[in-house]
């Protein structure tokens, strides 16, 4: 059986060192694994979207609407956008952060309103402050690594194997702050 | 050993294995991986030309010099360096030649979605087309193994879920390539009139050769199981459709796409009971089909536009619904991709839309000066093409037109072919005022080198293009050199070039925010001075957002201090803060 994760966020965010992490994790318990990532003009700003799929044979990249597992979104917005995309009984863990999109500072559209409530009504959702977490393991950017934690939680791979793979994917002056994150949200 | 690559990774990889020795190329989202990756190995010669012709002709040059040689580019790149790659179709190749082109299916990061199989089939070129990491890395390797022995070039077609895509792939050693004798051949290698029509009797020739390889090569496969429904397909819409059918279909896989077999295509449409032809863009197999006789099903269910899904398969061959989903129930903003903090294209188009200005656009990160609230840019055609249209514009409406018309293009896009535009202008007596956003990098495709940076792809120094001095060289006599974060001094030069009778270069210098060497320190925070003008909010900057009550507010964790904001409020009322 093919499991499904799909991480989404604002370009800028970190969503590609996230998914990077994942893959790599996977393929160390010997899956055969497939990540779909975003370059280019899309990644200025915009929302991206990351697919990682592993089981036996992966064949598409792509994750296609009511198929996700998981859903893993860095931002509120994101997470209400991606929405369709969970399977039924699947698992959104969403980080709380608003980040207005142009559309909303031009004031041509607006936030939408309590979407955490629209979306705890209709679906699994674990809602994680990873910004506060990550500034309290050292740096507002490891946001990522917390929300890998939270994931990390909810999947049958055990926690060291996780750690091996953030000691090999992250830059080594980065490290202790990232590992701290990582605990941070693991052990939420 | 097995790892995890990007299909691009794999590319390099599968060319450094094939011993190759050149590699040229210009950035173009989704291809550029493929070059930056191939400077991880030392052996080969890598370079980023200033435009994918040069790059293409650095190739060519290299193989008829005996070496193993690739160039890479984006589908709209492979445009550009057409002219070459027809001729060397028929000139044929010394060492082995590869062309590596990457389309973009849903045009995640471009301007148009053409599908560049036609360019096989129209320059005659062999094409090859892998479905996942592995094969890019297997394909390309064999490439050049099928250049030299065809005497041929190869294209390797990619798109973009497998030039971005990650699967694993099963690392080789470098083969022990020599490089070629060199021998002066005008028959083949001078390709005027007389020469040339001898060749285009090897090139057809070389083609039905290719045809009859097709017919058990073992880049196209068979995979017979249910035979009820039968797919003919090519990279990733096979992923796709083994996705969507799995064993309830059997499947005719083409890894070379051009030239297509006839025998192999004809035994596996007799064998099962329907045949579906499933391709992303144009339908080049089923065209193919067709021309055979073949009764295929197509375009007739599947869409010519964008990227397939293996939902959209399923749904169009077997009539199966969607997974259950939780659909949205209200309309949500869209989150377009945006100029980032600390851009120095913000304070040209803040400038350009003040003054009301006509905007011949370019290709880079400064087409989103297109996009609300900054929204000037007027066109975006292709590489280039600010400086050229904006000269047949004023050509075409006069004086006084001119004067509220510029062009703007990137240092890396202006290298590439605006040059020859400003050259056109000076030429002709156009009056044009060309703006060059000189951000000291190419940014857009994630920070590669150019002509203008002074380092190589490998971050040596060399010798550095002055965009200054070679402005004056071509005959501008107006050139200045401004800080576009300098929004005054900026706007007035704007005004006294624009209203010159005479052509202009304005410069804008200032690097881009997300280069290393920019260290722009704290961030802005607004003051109990703000009147909630909303001057600061005409930036367009993702940072500045507006509070319910009207207040101004900046987000701390996308504020880089740049301070763009700090010179556009009319009240003093942001202050810098550690």
């Amino acid at each position: 059986m093919t499991k499904k994760i799909m991480i989404v966020g604002v370009g800028g965010q970190g969503t590609l060192l996230a998914s990077r992490i994942l893959g790599n994790t996977v393929i160390n318990e010997g899956y055969d694994v497939k990540v779909s990532e975003v370059h280019g003009m899309s990644q200025r700003g915009g929302s991206v979207v990351t697919y990682v799929k592993y089981g036996d044979e992966v064949y598409s990249p792509i994750i296609d609407k009511g198929e996700a597992d998981i859903i893993l979104a860095f931002e509120m917005l994101e997470a209400y956008r991606a929405m369709p995309f969970l399977k039924k009984g699947g698992k959104l863990i969403v980080n709380t952060q608003e980040i207005d999109p142009m559309p909303v500072i031009t004031g041509a559209m607006d936030y939408p309103e309590n979407i955490a409530d629209k979306l705890k009504e209709k679906l699994d959702v674990t809602l994680v402050d990873a910004l506060s977490l990550a500034e309290k393991a050292g740096n507002f950017k490891a946001v990522n690594v917390v929300l890998i934690g939270v994931m990390a939680k909810s999947t049958d791979i055990a926690y060291e194997k996780w750690i091996e793979t953030i000691k090999t994917t992250v830059p080594p002056k980065f490290l202790d702050i990232n590992l701290e994150a990582f605990n941070l949200g693991y052990n939420l | 050993m097995k790892k995890l690559m990007l299909g691009n990774a794999a590319v390099a990889q599968g060319a450094y294995e094939a011993g190759v020795r050149v590699v040229a190329s210009y950035p173009g989202t989704p291809s550029t991986e493929i070059t930056e990756n191939i400077v991880k190995y030392d052996e080969i010669y890598a370079e980023w030309s200033p435009n994918e012709k040069v790059a293409a002709e650095v190739a060519i040059g290299a193989s008829i010099g005996g070496a193993r040689a690739m160039s890479c580019m984006k589908h709209v790149g492979l445009n550009v360096m057409a002219d070459p790659v027809f001729t060397v179709s028929y000139t044929g190749v010394n060492g082995g030649l590869v062309f590596c082109v990457a389309d973009d299916p849903g045009m995640h990061s471009s301007q148009n979605e053409q599908d560049s199989r036609h360019y096989a089939k129209a320059s005659k070129i062999a094409m090859l087309e892998p479905a996942n990491s592995q094969e890019c890395k297997e394909y390309t390797r064999l490439a050049f193994d099928l250049s030299e022995e065809f005497d041929t070039p190869v294209f390797i077609r990619l798109s973009t879920r497998i030039s971005h895509s990650q699967s694993l792939v099963e690392i080789g050693e470098r083969a022990d390539v020599e490089l070629k004798e060199y021998e002066k051949n005008v028959g083949k290698y001078v390709m005027m009139p007389a020469n040339a029509v001898k060749r285009h009797v090897v090139v057809e020739d070389r083609i039905k050769k290719l045809t009859e390889f097709a017919e058990t090569s073992s880049f196209n496969t068979v995979e017979m199981n249910d035979t009820k429904i039968g797919i003919i397909t090519s990279g990733i819409s096979y992923m796709y459709a083994k996705e969507a059918l799995g064993d309830n279909a059997s499947y005719l896989k083409l890894g070379m796409v051009y030239p297509l077999p006839e025998k192999l295509i004809r035994d596996f449409a007799e064998k099962v009971d329907k045949v579906y032809v499933i391709e992303e863009l144009d339908p080049i197999l089923e065209d193919h089909c067709k021309a055979l006789g073949i009764e295929v099903i197509g375009k007739d269910i599947f869409t010519l536009l964008g990227e397939y899904t293996p939902t959209m398969i399923k749904s169009a061959i077997l009539g199966s619904k969607a997974p259950e989903s939780c659909e949205l129930t209200e309309t949500i903003p869209a989150r377009p991709p945006v100029l980032c903090p600390g851009c120095p294209h913000r304070g040209v188009f803040y400038v350009l839309k003040k003054l009301g200005l006509v905007v011949s656009g370019d290709i880079g990160c400064y087409t989103l000066g297109a996009i609300p609230p900054l929204a000037s840019v007027d066109t975006t055609i292709c590489m280039g093409a600010s400086v050229s249209a904006a000269l047949g514009m004023a050509k075409a409406r006069g004086t006084e037109f001119n004067k509220k018309l510029v062009s703007v293009i990137g240092d890396s896009t202006f290298m590439h072919s605006g040059i020859t535009g400003l050259i056109d202008i000076v030429y002709n007596k156009g009056n044009n005022t060309v703006i060059i956003l000189d951000n000291s990098i190419t940014g857009m495709t994630g920070h590669q080198d150019n002509p203008t940076t002074g380092y190589t792809i490998r971050g040596e120094e060399t010798k550095q293009v002055n965009l200054l001095t070679l402005c004056k060289a071509v005959g501008i006599e107006h050139v200045t050199v401004a800080d576009p974060f300098d929004i005054k001094n900026f706007e007035k030069i704007v005004k006294e070039e624009t209203n010159r009778e005479e052509p202009s270069v304005i410069i804008a210098q200032r690097p881009c925010a997300l280069l290393k060497t920019v260290n722009y320190k704290g961030h802005c925070t607004v003051t109990e001075n703000c009147k909630k003008c909303k001057m600061c909010m005409k930036l367009g900057c993702p940072a500045i957002s507006e509070n319910a009550d009207g207040s101004i507010k900046i987000d701390l964790t996308q504020c880089n201090g740049c301070g763009l904001c700090m010179n556009v409020c009319p009240f003093d009322a942001i202050k810098k803060e550690d």
